[in-house]
């Protein structure tokens, strides 16, 4: 087993955060979000990945021809919906931020705090 | 026979719990030929609410009455011989149905709250908050792992919306950024840990990957997939370093939705801890159990302490609730995280008795925005006296209740953290309790003194001038009057939030709950279809006298500090300048850490992940 896959879902999800900590304009901080999130696709895959097998779809293959894990397969999709919900969210909520502020800068923004 | 109307058990109609508020919702939110009528949509609302409430305290009887989780196969599909889960099931035990019936009274008691006056275009609140309590009911539910982060996320998501419902406020919408991104962050975190543990495991239902992992010592992976879980869920929770978000969402929130945020949503983020750890990892992290315990208590007092800390110093009052929550989350951490059935009762009595006092008193800061339009102390000075008597009446029986005034409210669960501590040598957590509890009651009961009274010196405000001088209330109609409603909903909470733990048997009958949810053979065969081994002799925690006393120390604690915080009484001594300036200096750097910028949060956040692994990998 590889651990290229595994390498490159943490280094996926390191370089989304890194975006988001910097960011220094809104709609970049939701897209870095979404980077950050398309990081478990990649392990999620990985985990269920079978070297020398085929999809899982048993049409017109005998039904014990090795084929890789269907759950995480699943998993992805669920994640996948649930990735775009929040993107579209987000994306949604800083239309509305600049139509109201004119300015997606984090700086700019003057938050409630006291 | 699995058909709704012929259900033998009741523990087939627990899906019902979740589908009923989806179906409701979809209802609402569907363009329907002829367009709802406002006040359709909430009765609709309000039957979703009920059902839920009514099937979650017919479920909460039967868990109660059972010695073993009460197993709903979804679909009828059975577990294999072998202790394969096939389908997906609820494994509802009285811990997870109390959980979601706080849920149903919070979201009908929002209902009551909003009813014909809060100010929402359409049924899409309704059709929101009826998502949201069905992920919550699921969530507290169920028994699947992704499942558990499937309604996580559908409560994250509706939350986020209804953050920032009110679309036309810009600080609505930062705070409910804010809030998404970082929870978002979370989110991930708990996938990895769950991908890893499939991976290792093959399976997804708690249950069996509990199993596979008794089979085999602990080793690196399991610790990491636990720490990752783990930090992912307290960021909903709130805890320190995670907890930037919560000031920023709830004091922006609208407060109908923000009463079931602050009174159960943080709370599920250290339940779901909780029914991880003792379902999945217990067997293979027992040997490591102290370890574990000294790095989550000392997350959980950091919280407790920086909450009351920040609470003390805030203007605006939904914010100085907001930093409550937080230090009262961590307080009950401090039960959860001693990792042992005495310390999860006291938890599961703090958690409900707090939930519904701080979602009344956030009602009741509904009530003196509507009449008064604006949240900051320094603006009300004395101006709550418009309001009816009964509101400052409630709000200090409320402020009460949350500084454990014996034996209502918060008493008892404290009580039996702190002799639950004790048992485990963590008695010195008491000082912890006695310290936040106090410092967080003295800034509520400040502020209510500041309001309702007129009380203390006029604070100068320290606002910006940017600042519009008043907000728009959140109500239609007459600002002349508190609408009833708005009453009924504070006085409900609030009445609830005192007696819910002073009912005579509820002592008891967390212990017994809190003893079954911990015992992870039961679960297991319960769930694995397997015969259901006797459980472990209970071994019961009783509340003292040393309790009983440090409770009413506590009380005087804070009635003493807001006295000396009005200057209604005067120190005999002065302290030192020095001390005074190195004090204001240290509680203005960690105020500036609340930036409100996304990125400063997810990078506390960041470090926060890295800080948890690295101790829970030094402790096992």
């Amino acid at each position: 087993m590889s651990f290229l896959p595994y390498a490159v879902a943490v280094w996926i999800c390191l370089v989304g955060l890194y975006g988001v900590v910097t960011s220094r304009h809104l709609v970049h901080t939701i897209i870095c979000l979404s980077v950050v999130q398309s990081s478990t696709y990649v392990l999620l895959l990985a985990v269920g990945y079978r070297k020398d097998s085929v999809a899982p779809v048993f049409i017109d293959i005998p039904r014990d021809t090795p084929a890789v894990d269907p759950v995480v397969q699943a998993l992805t999709l669920t994640d996948v919906v649930v990735g775009g919900a929040v993107t579209a969210l987000l994306l949604a909520i800083a239309v509305q931020i600049e139509k109201h502020l004119d300015t997606l800068d984090p700086d700019e923004l003057d938050p409630l705090r006291d | 026979m699995n058909s709704i109307l012929f259900a033998t058990d009741l523990a087939e109609l627990a899906p019902l719990t979740v589908a009923g508020p989806f179906l409701l919702a979809a209802v609402l939110a569907a363009r329907l030929p002829v367009p709802f009528q406002r006040r359709h949509a909430e009765l609709v609302a309000a039957a979703g609410a009920l059902l839920v409430a009514v099937l979650c305290l017919l479920l909460l009887r039967e868990t109660l009455d059972s010695d073993a989780p009460v197993v709903s196969q979804i679909g009828g599909w059975q577990p294999r011989g072998d202790g394969v889960v096939v389908g997906i099931n609820f494994a509802l035990d009285s811990l997870g149905a109390t959980l979601a019936l706080l849920a149903a009274l919070l979201v009908g008691t929002s209902l009551v709250f909003a009813w014909r006056s809060f100010d929402a275009v359409g049924p899409t609140f309704h059709a929101l908050i009826l998502v949201f309590l069905g992920a919550l009911t699921g969530f507290a539910l169920t028994g699947d792992l992704f499942n558990m982060f499937v309604f996580f996320e559908l409560m994250s998501v509706s939350a986020y919306a209804l953050t920032a419902y009110r679309i036309e406020r810009p600080e609505s919408l930062q705070g409910a950024l804010t809030f998404a991104i970082t929870n978002s962050v979370g989110a991930v975190m708990i996938l990895f840990g769950i991908a890893l543990l499939y991976g290792r495991t093959g399976a997804l239902n708690l249950a069996q990957v509990g199993e596979a992992l008794a089979q085999q010592s602990s080793d690196e992976l399991v610790v990491v997939s636990f720490a990752l879980i783990t930090a992912g869920f307290l960021v909903k929770a709130a805890i320190v370093p995670f907890h930037f978000w919560l000031a920023d969402a709830y004091a922006v929130a609208p407060t109908p939705a923000a009463i079931v945020f602050t009174g159960v949503m943080s709370d599920l983020g250290i339940y779901a801890v909780a029914r991880i750890y003792l379902t999945v990892f217990q067997a293979p992290l027992a040997p490591h159990v102290e370890g574990l315990r000294a790095v989550l208590v000392a997350f959980a007092v950091l919280t407790a302490l920086v909450g009351a800390v920040m609470a003390l110093g805030q203007d605006h009052l939904k914010r100085l609730l907001a930093f409550v929550t937080i230090s009262q989350i961590g307080l009950a951490l401090i039960g959860i995280g001693l990792l042992t059935p005495a310390g999860g009762a006291g938890a599961t009595l703090l958690i409900p008795a707090d939930g519904l006092l701080r979602a009344g008193l956030f009602v009741c800061l509904g009530a003196v925005l509507h009449r008064c339009g604006s949240v900051y102390q320094s603006r009300l000075h004395g101006r709550g006296r418009v309001l009816p008597r009964v509101f400052p009446i409630l709000f200090v029986a409320g402020t009460l209740g949350l500084a454990a005034l014996p034996p209502l409210g918060a008493f008892p669960g404290k009580a039996i953290i702190e002799e639950a501590a004790a048992e485990v040598g963590y008695g010195w957590t008491a000082a912890v309790f006695l310290l936040a509890t106090a410092l967080t009651a003295a800034a509520l009961l400040r502020a209510g003194a500041r309001v309702f009274l007129g009380w203390g010196p006029v604070a100068v405000a320290r606002t910006d001038p940017r600042e519009p001088p008043t907000e728009d209330s959140e109500l239609t109609g007459s600002r002349g009057r508190v609408p009833t409603p708005m009453f009924v909903s504070a006085a409900v909470l609030i009445v609830a939030g005192l007696l819910v733990t002073a009912v005579p048997g509820a002592v008891d009958d967390a212990q017994r709950s809190a003893h079954l949810f911990a015992d992870r053979n039961v679960y297991a065969a319960a769930v694995l279809g397997r015969p259901v081994p006797a459980p472990d002799p209970i071994h019961f925690v009783h509340i003292g006298d040393t309790a009983v006393v440090l409770g009413v120390v506590t009380v005087l604690a804070t009635l003493v500090l807001s006295a000396i915080l009005l200057e209604r009484i005067r120190l005999p001594f002065r302290l030192p300048r020095s001390v005074m300036r190195a004090a204001e200096a240290s509680f203005t750097r960690l105020r500036r850490q609340h930036s409100g910028q996304i990125g400063d949060y997810v990078a506390w956040a960041t470090v926060g992940f890295a800080l948890l692994g690295a101790l829970f990998a030094a402790a096992t």
